[in-house]
């Protein structure tokens, strides 16, 4: 098989063998199905980057037809619903394993030195992943989408003196608009991806760098 | 270790996770490259056969405007088009179904009683009754729709691409 040679002869060049040791031959103490979490959030990470690209193929962010190209979306092209489907499904689903994520962490006590920096990086993709939510959920421009981010940003208004500046910044103006939802789909395709890509970077340099904590034991 | 004939325990699950794998990049990536060239697969050529009301009430040899709209769909848009044609009815119920879109850059022409011609505003083309050019710019006489009378209705064929 041609590969046969090919492979030392790219690995010498690339060094892909000593970045897959790296990565999937470190060493890990024993540890149980909680352990899995983070993978299976950043498996869900992917699958979310893959479905929104796709369905930014037909989506269109603004008043007039964001609706109807989602409702062309479901009924009009060959698997949008499956899409779609997929990238809601997917958002719930991550938003629960991110949590499940950190209350293992919590639990086990794996926050602790030397892996604070790990901790605050996943506290803030916490925060960046909630973001996505809320960014998302008004992008289907239906009556839930609409008076959710309605009552969500008046929510934000709610905050003591800079209130008013806050609600009008999220909302880009004193009402919810066509403004809003251009800005809001630019958080959701553009800025909390970018932010989450180098947060997860960062996260896995620092799990691979320090290594994962073994599961605390009763005597320690 | 890795020649034995038993299965290792790494070596199941590398090949339980290879296939596993496959499966889902399969069940996700077929879907979308479907996702992708949908639209490409839908290739309408509409064409319609348009009632223009009974023939006994277009007068005959005088061309007669008739205008209708067809909409057309495009995923989430919606476009309506107007059309507007000359229906000219002879004595021996034959009809010819005239476009007013000028055959030099694409005005309206009307029909002028006096002179019995169609003229073009835009660049001062003349068609006489049958479409022919009299005079200007036009390289081609005016374009005409099939027709047809059903039951005593007149029909326009009319094709999109």
């Amino acid at each position: 098989m041609i590969s046969k040679r090919m492979f030392p002869w790219l690995d010498e060049r690339l060094g892909i063998s000593g970045i897959y040791k790296t990565i999937f031959d470190r060493m890990v103490p024993k540890v149980n199905w909680w352990f899995t979490l983070g993978s299976a959030t950043l498996f869900l990470f992917a699958l979310q980057v893959v479905t929104g690209i796709m369905l930014s193929v037909y989506y269109v962010p603004s008043p007039d037809k964001a609706y109807d190209s989602i409702q062309y979306i479901m009924n009009g092209v060959a698997f949008g619903w499956l899409i779609r489907g997929i990238h809601h499904w997917g958002a719930t689903l991550m938003v629960i394993t991110v949590f499940l994520h950190m209350l293992r962490v919590f639990f086990y006590a794996a926050y602790k030195y030397p892996r604070e920096i790990t901790w605050t990086t996943g506290v803030l993709l916490l925060l960046a992943t909630l973001g996505m939510g809320f960014t998302g959920y008004l992008l289907p421009w239906d009556q839930k989408a609409y008076w959710a981010t309605t009552v969500g940003t008046s929510i934000a208004g709610a905050v003591p003196g800079i209130g008013d500046f806050i609600l009008r910044a999220l909302r880009g103006g004193n009402d919810l608009s066509g403004v809003t939802l251009a800005r809001f789909f630019s958080a959701h395709i553009w800025m909390f991806p970018l932010i989450i890509i180098a947060l997860i970077g960062v996260h896995l340099y620092l799990v691979i760098r320090i290594g994962i904590s073994s599961i605390p034991k009763e005597n320690e | 270790m890795a020649r034995s004939a038993n299965v290792t325990r790494r070596g199941f699950i590398t090949s339980v996770m290879a296939f596993a794998g496959s499966v889902m990049g399969v069940v996700v990536g077929l879907p979308v490259i479907g996702y992708l060239i949908s639209p490409a697969l839908n290739a309408k050529k509409s064409d319609a056969w348009i009632p223009a009301g009974k023939l006994d009430t277009y007068p005959l040899g005088v061309p007669t405007s008739f205008s209708f709209t067809r909409t057309q769909v495009n995923g989430w848009e919606k476009t309506v088009n107007s059309f507007s044609v000359y229906v000219l009815r002879d004595a021996s119920n034959q009809v010819k179904v005239f476009s007013s879109i000028c055959t030099h850059l694409g005005c309206r022409v009307s029909f002028h009683k006096s002179s019995e011609e169609y003229i073009c505003p835009c660049h001062d083309a003349h068609f006489n009754i049958n479409g022919g050019v009299v005079s200007g710019p036009p390289p081609r006489p005016l374009n005409q729709y099939e027709s047809k009378v059903d039951n005593g209705n007149l029909m326009i064929h009319v094709i999109e691409a």
